[in-house]
């Protein structure tokens, strides 16, 4: 079997053309204004009168309020967002869910569907039964229900488009890659389905039929999957990750262009730079000539 | 002094520096994928590699959870081929685990630790090359590691070392300096606001040269300060550039 290795000193980093100098962006410890009329936001802290930087990034104001945004943190949810985690924990009538967040997020019982789509009964049987709904391990579908206050969040998989995932494969991409849309799902015409999840956590699975749909996942499919559905699932995935290596935004269309421009490659080259950077170099023309 | 002349009569120092220069610095920020941020750090031989985790979940056990701020977690150690002589153990000696306490409690002056309670943050230090000004160094890392990792900070954390030759100080000493009996001060600053956050001497020093020492450390700090500001704003311009921020 031919091996392709390179030596880490021949990558070559990614560099844009022209750097134009960013007016607004500060670093720690920079004084962003004295004015004493602005609101504090994320990513700043008052001393002396005076609002100061926290983070590197670009400030952003609306109205009165300043924030800096800095390139890359961990999640920081949302109520409504989409998120997909997976299981650390089964609890007293909780699943702690590992969301890539800065605390562990919780799947209470009474938020979740139970298999079958019945409805639960608050008995000591069905907690006895968590371990066998969900386990150490597992990852689910979820929407963000409810943040705490010292930022945990809360979970509900109450609906059938959420619940446990089978087959397929995750990715991890940085949180601030995912651009907010109205769907997270898609049905890729290619015969695949994403999840995007806000946190940055990418499921690539093949399209089941209506049947699985009904049963909110819980009833796993444990049949081989043929082939050609596994190889259209990596070559997704390469997709994502190589949107990511070049820090573009993922959405449905993103995707489907780079996958459509990867087709002439075979899907084991395409982590390869140099193939890297052409297939996203043709989907980023395709995209800006789609937004002009 | 063992024949060394540390300090010439015409003010260059054994590698060519004059008293009131730094090594040359080299840095990166942004080298590893899998952590929430790192950075790579050369001052003159000293290299040394930071990474940063969190805010996490606390691992282990839970007591050790603060419920207002958050726990600074840091472990420094050095590589079996970072110094002359081969290390046997990399870290859990008694030399590592006084730094790992000295990074300890230099981040948590540094972090704006109220702002997660009950989570942890990781720093694991790596030393892969020793020449002296080895604390300076892991502290300077890790705070580009901790901006990579966008956690919020007051200010930047800068660390520099200053010794005493011939009736003067001298900026950032290498190994040569450091081992030739002479006093050493390590300073941390938040060099904005001038701000101590850690300050340790070594060996003797007259009380009068303290505050020559002392001052020239802090304008070490504030070099480094202009050195690092630049690096992490070419590296956030760079990033910002090629994901199309405006």
């Amino acid at each position: 079997m031919a091996v392709d290795i390179r030596l880490a000193s021949t990558c070559v980093r990614l560099k844009p053309e022209s750097i134009d100098e960013l007016t607004n962006l500060v670093t720690p410890g920079d004084v962003i204004t004295s004015d004493t009329g602005f609101m504090r936001g994320h990513g700043t802290f008052m001393e002396d009168g005076k609002h100061h930087a926290s983070v590197a990034g670009v400030v952003q104001r609306v109205n009165k309020l300043i924030c800096v945004k800095p390139l890359k943190t961990r999640y920081n949810g949302e109520v409504g967002d989409i998120v997909v985690g997976r299981i650390i924990e089964v609890g007293m009538k909780r699943w702690k869910v590992d969301t890539h967040s800065k605390l562990d997020s919780v799947l209470m019982l009474s938020s979740v569907n139970l298999p079958g789509g019945e409805l639960r009964r608050r008995s000591e049987e069905d907690e006895k039964l968590m371990r066998y709904y969900l386990k150490e391990g597992d990852l689910i579908s979820a929407e963000v229900q409810s943040v705490f206050n010292d930022g945990s969040l809360s979970l509900h998989t109450r609906s059938l488009k959420y619940g446990k995932l089978g087959q397929g494969s995750l990715y991890l991409v940085s949180p601030s890659l995912i651009k907010r849309r109205k769907t997270h799902f898609h049905n890729l015409p290619c015969g695949v389905t994403v999840i995007l999840g806000n946190n940055g956590y990418v499921w690539v699975c093949p399209t089941e039929g209506e049947v699985s749909e009904q049963t909110g996942g819980y009833e796993q499919n444990f049949e081989p999957v043929v082939r050609a559905d596994r190889e259209v699932v990596a070559r997704i995935g390469n997709c994502v990750q190589s949107l990511a290596d070049h820090r573009m935004m993922l959405f449905d269309t993103s995707i489907l262009y780079t996958y459509e421009a990867s087709l002439k490659f075979p899907v084991k080259d395409m982590m390869k730079p140099e193939v890297k950077t052409e297939v996203i170099d043709l989907a980023r023309q395709r995209l800006e000539r789609d937004g002009t | 002094m063992a024949g060394i002349e540390l300090l010439s009569d015409q003010g260059f120092r054994v590698d060519g520096r004059k008293a009131n220069e730094l090594r040359r610095i080299q840095c990166r920020l942004g080298v590893f994928t899998q952590a929430d941020g790192s950075a790579y750090i050369e001052q003159g031989n000293t290299k040394i590699l930071a990474a940063v985790y969190g805010p996490h979940e606390i691992r282990g056990s839970r007591s050790k959870a603060l419920h207002d701020k958050v726990l600074v977690n840091c472990q420094y150690s050095m590589a079996t081929f970072s110094t002359g002589e081969r290390k046997r153990r990399p870290r859990g000696d008694r030399k590592s685990k006084e730094m790992t306490m000295h990074l300890q409690q230099t981040f948590d002056a540094a972090i704006l630790t109220s702002l997660y309670p009950r989570s942890q943050i990781d720093i694991f230090v790596e030393v892969l090359q020793s020449d002296g000004g080895n604390y300076c160094a892991s502290v300077n890392a890790a705070t580009l590691a901790l901006i990579d990792a966008g956690i919020p900070l007051k200010d930047y954390v800068c660390a520099c070392s200053a010794s005493f030759v011939n009736d003067k100080p001298i900026m950032d000493i290498s190994y040569l300096e450091e081992s030739s009996g002479g006093a050493e001060l390590i300073v941390a600053t938040l060099p904005k606001s001038e701000q101590i956050v850690f300050l340790e001497m070594n060996s003797r020093l007259h009380e009068d040269n303290l505050s020559h020492v002392l001052d020239m450390a802090v304008k070490g700090c504030k070099d480094i300060h202009d050195v690092l500001d630049q690096a992490v704003r070419e590296h956030v311009g760079e990033v910002a550039a090629i994901s199309g921020l405006e």
